[in-house]
């Protein structure tokens, strides 16, 4: 067992750890901070995997963006006087069951299928080959992106728009 | 010696962990980080077979327009959520049963 590895089974517990806090914890700003932890337990995983730009990514859009939007949420959606930002729970029973009935089956197609690996390729820097290929391969699909944003912009903004004209 | 199926257990985890948020939670804020956890373990899967696999850096790609999703429908669902807030004055799912009765 060499040091990536003890590297890999210290991220994964954190990773995974955090993301059970997220789903268990009765507080809401538990969860959101829990989050934290797992986004960048997540791109921890990508700078292990070599995906230098994914990381930093990662980082950039969930930590900075994602995860404050939904701290505005917790905090838009209650009177915070009280400080009591308590979520119930239901249906634990069926969710437990079938939250272990996918993970069972997602472990034993990981487990059981005979991947078609290839060894393992040198690590270099990826954002280069990046940049070309949304600027190539990809080119219509980062062009829809940007307007899938545009849309979700004016969609948000439409959204919460105090309607003083009807 | 760590291989792909140590990144798809990850993986698997945190999706499972997200489908129990999503099913088990009453504020809507909370079940939006479940989301979140599915749509990250499947960008875990998706960067795993990229370097495991001799498809290049199309996986990468792919998380990449992954996150951007995500970003766009988080913005749109809490501006549902806030709505939902101003008309109900709750963000509890269950409560939400007007179509119901």
């Amino acid at each position: 067992m060499n040091v990536a590895d003890v590297f890999f089974f210290i991220i994964a517990l954190v990773t995974v750890g955090s993301a059970a806090v997220v789903v268990l914890s009765r507080s809401l700003i538990y969860s959101a901070f829990a989050l934290l932890f797992t986004f960048f337990g997540v791109a921890s995983i990508y700078i292990l995997l070599g995906a230098d730009f994914l990381a930093a990514t990662q980082v950039l859009i969930y930590v900075g963006g994602i995860l404050v939007l939904l701290l505005f949420g917790v905090m838009l959606t209650h009177r915070l006087y009280n400080l009591d930002l308590k979520t119930e729970t239901f249906q634990l029973i069926p969710g437990m069951l079938i939250a272990l009935a996918v993970f069972a089956s997602l472990a034993l197609a990981a487990m059981n299928t005979k991947w078609k690996l290839v060894p393992e390729k040198q690590v270099q820097p990826t954002t280069d080959t990046i940049g070309t290929l949304f600027m190539t391969e990809y080119l219509l699909p980062f062009e829809i992106a940007s307007i899938l944003l545009l849309v979700a912009l004016i969609g948000a903004a439409m959204l919460v728009r105090r309607r003083t004209d009807v | 010696m760590i291989t792909l199926q140590h990144y798809l257990l990850v993986s698997a985890a945190l999706f499972s962990l997200g489908i129990f948020g999503v099913m088990t939670r009453k504020n809507a804020v909370n079940v939006l980080m479940g989301i979140e956890l599915i749509l990250n373990s499947a960008n875990i899967n998706l960067v795993a077979f990229s370097r495991y696999s001799s498809a290049g850096l199309d996986g990468q790609m792919f998380a990449i327009f992954v996150i951007v999703v995500a970003a766009a429908e988080v913005a749109v669902a809490l501006a549902i959520v806030l709505t939902m807030y101003r008309l109900l004055k709750t963000v509890n799912l269950d409560q939400a049963d007007t179509l119901k009765r």
